[in-house]
């Protein structure tokens, strides 16, 4: 998989490379190629969280950069879905836009209003800004459950994209329009912050006193990390909303958005592979847990209705505080060990 | 690489600045001038006003009055990253790096200001954006190779000694190109033999890239054996100014370093 040693690169193209040797290629293409044929053999139920879990990643990867990279803790990330559905959802059913006209539009719109959530970071950072983002974060769904363009608190029925006569209504054929945004999103991600742009969002996060001597705008950087954020909060709400076909508040609340930084923090801040582990493993593990409950609450008669109700935050609650205090840097770090430990096996060093 | 100053430009004027939180002076009335190319160092005890001094002039500081000329333009008013731009570039007494980066992406990320591709080119990355990375590192990788930093290149700052880390910095203010050069203590807390490595690593700089420098530093004998010319700062006010070697004879600096010797001799000046 890896080179041996003694394999030094020639050119900084080379150096720069991610997908680093001709077998990384081919296993990134054969396990590509798997994955979209995903609906063909999974089960609905694998497909359908498939779904979710992509839908996750791109606004967590959202969060990523603005929290992760630039260190501007945001809980604003699920109203900025939300905002992304429902504009989403008004621009295909109220003005009769395609979907595939929409959602970037979602998008763009759902950074602009990203700034007025960054607006605050001009004067307060850390945990104050967190606050302040929370404000952003009920003052959206105020306004999303009473202004008369949203339906109140009906919320909007969406339609499914279609290509031409073809409707994309089912999650099997949802998965060939997310997955590949998904890539495609990451693949963006990805290379935002290891160019100019991302290096000075870590630059802001790192140091803001050394960054404004380096010549980077901390506010400008700030109210970029926020739009870029938000823009992919609102292609996520626009696709949640067109798989879901249903635009509610209900399925975007401040829970969510606390899910979300748990994901950031169990995968690990500053990093894209993180996004992946952290999404996985907190939406398996809820998923486990959903399993699980009812046979607990046999189990366990003493319990009551407990463990259906509140056993999926309780185990949210304990993972991420034992990852607070074992492993801060994320199973992203793990991961970083573990590659490098197997480049030097049998070797300790 | 900007070589054009020459030796009589006058690079930096500082004019009866005045600088003072609340009652206290920290800068009083202070005029001095950085010409083409020198090396001029800033010493004084400790609390003289060096660091303040620095500040304002990066914009850290608004002075209550006077101004900062850079290359004939008044800074002052100015934004750090504004003056950034301008190119002053400058290292921290106590090391301001950022710690997630590695060597390398730390002075890539000084680059910053010489670089133009956005958000868009650069997440789209091949094309544009990877022609930029690849024509800033070779940059960099000059500046890596001065320094002498190869065998760190790609390790994370944080986890770097002390030493290496005060070079990191240097080599990072050194990436931004600049046009004038403020170090702030670049020896602070080093062994001889470090300090014989930066000495010869800040006069490289001078004399290999002809950057003029303002030097704040505490040991006296690195400033005689590479400064150009000293300002000796105390309680915010120039005692005096001349050669290293005109400056440690000086009485007043002497006082201000060593005490008086007599009360009597001091209160009748």
């Amino acid at each position: 998989m890896w080179r041996p040693c003694g394999v030094f690169d020639a050119t900084y193209e080379k150096d720069m490379a991610i997908v680093r040797t001709s077998r990384h290629w081919i296993a990134l293409i054969v396990s590509l190629v798997i994955f979209f044929f995903i609906p063909l053999y999974g089960s609905y139920y694998i497909v359908s969280f498939i779904n979710t879990l992509a839908i996750t990643i791109i606004a967590v990867l959202g969060l990523q950069i603005v929290s992760g990279y630039c260190g501007q803790i945001s809980f604003g990330q699920a109203a900025f879905m939300a905002l992304g559905g429902y504009t989403s959802a008004v621009l295909t059913q109220k003005f009769g836009l395609s979907f595939w006209v929409a959602m970037p539009l979602a998008g763009i719109f759902t950074g602009l209003y990203g700034l007025i959530g960054g607006a605050p970071s001009m004067r307060i950072k850390g945990f104050y800004l967190a606050i302040a983002t929370i404000a952003i974060h009920f003052v959206t769904l105020w306004l999303l459950l009473h202004l008369e363009i949203t339906g109140k608190s009906v919320g909007l029925t969406v339609d499914s994209p279609q290509i031409g006569s073809f409707v994309f209504d089912t999650d099997e054929r949802m998965f060939y329009i997310i997955m590949p945004i998904m890539i495609l999103m990451t693949y963006a991600a990805r290379n935002l912050v290891r160019t100019r742009v991302g290096r000075a969002f870590v630059a802001v996060r790192d140091n803001d006193l050394a960054a404004q001597v380096m010549g980077i705008n901390l506010y400008y950087y700030k109210l970029l990390a926020f739009f870029v954020s938000c823009f992919y909060a609102g292609i996520a709400g626009s696709l949640y909303a067109h798989l879901t076909m249903v635009c509610h508040p209900e399925q975007f609340t401040l829970l969510h958005a606390l899910w979300y930084i748990g994901m950031l923090i169990v995968g690990g801040l500053g990093s894209i592979p993180g996004v992946f582990f952290g999404v996985v493993f907190i939406r398996v593990m809820d998923e486990i847990v959903l399993i699980a409950s009812p046979y607990l609450a046999d189990w366990f008669p003493w319990l009551g209705m407990a463990p259906a109700a509140g056993l999926g935050l309780t185990a949210f609650g304990v993972v991420l505080a034992v990852f607070l205090i074992k492993e801060p840097r994320g199973l992203a770090h793990r991961w970083e060990i573990l590659k490098a430990s197997s480049r030097l096996y049998p070797f300790a060093y | 690489m900007n070589t054009s100053n020459s030796a009589a430009d006058k690079i930096l004027e500082v004019k009866s600045l005045n600088l003072s939180f609340g009652g206290l002076k920290a800068l009083d009335d202070l005029d001095f001038q950085v010409m083409g190319r020198e090396l001029l160092a800033i010493i004084g005890p400790n609390g003289a006003g060096k660091t303040s001094l620095l500040n304002c002039i990066n914009g850290f500081y608004r002075p209550q009055s006077g101004t900062i000329q850079f290359h004939g333009k008044a800074i002052h008013p100015l934004q750090p990253h504004t003056i950034a731009k301008l190119g002053v570039s400058r290292t921290f007494q106590n090391i301001e790096l950022y710690t997630g980066l590695n060597v390398l992406e730390n002075l890539m990320a000084a680059r910053h200001i010489h670089m133009k591709r956005g958000a868009f080119l650069g997440s789209i990355f091949f094309g544009p954006a990877r022609r930029e990375e690849i024509r800033h590192r070779e940059v960099v990788e000059d500046i890596i190779d001065f320094l002498e930093l190869e065998p760190v290149r790609k390790q994370v700052v944080g986890t770097l000694s002390y030493g290496v880390r005060k070079r990191v910095e240097l080599g990072r203010a050194l990436a931004m190109d600049p046009r004038l050069l403020l170090l702030d203590e670049p020896m602070a807390g080093m062994n001889l033999e470090e300090k014989e490595d930066m000495a010869r690593f800040i006069l490289d700089v001078a004399e290999l890239r002809k950057i003029p420098m303002i030097i704040v530093e505490h040991d006296m004998d690195v400033i005689m054996d590479i400064a150009d010319r000293a300002v000796v700062l105390d309680f915010g006010s120039k005692i005096a100014e001349g050669s290293p070697a005109e400056v440690v004879e000086n009485s007043r600096v002497i006082q201000a370093y060593l005490g008086e010797e007599d009360e009597f001799e001091t209160s009748s000046q």
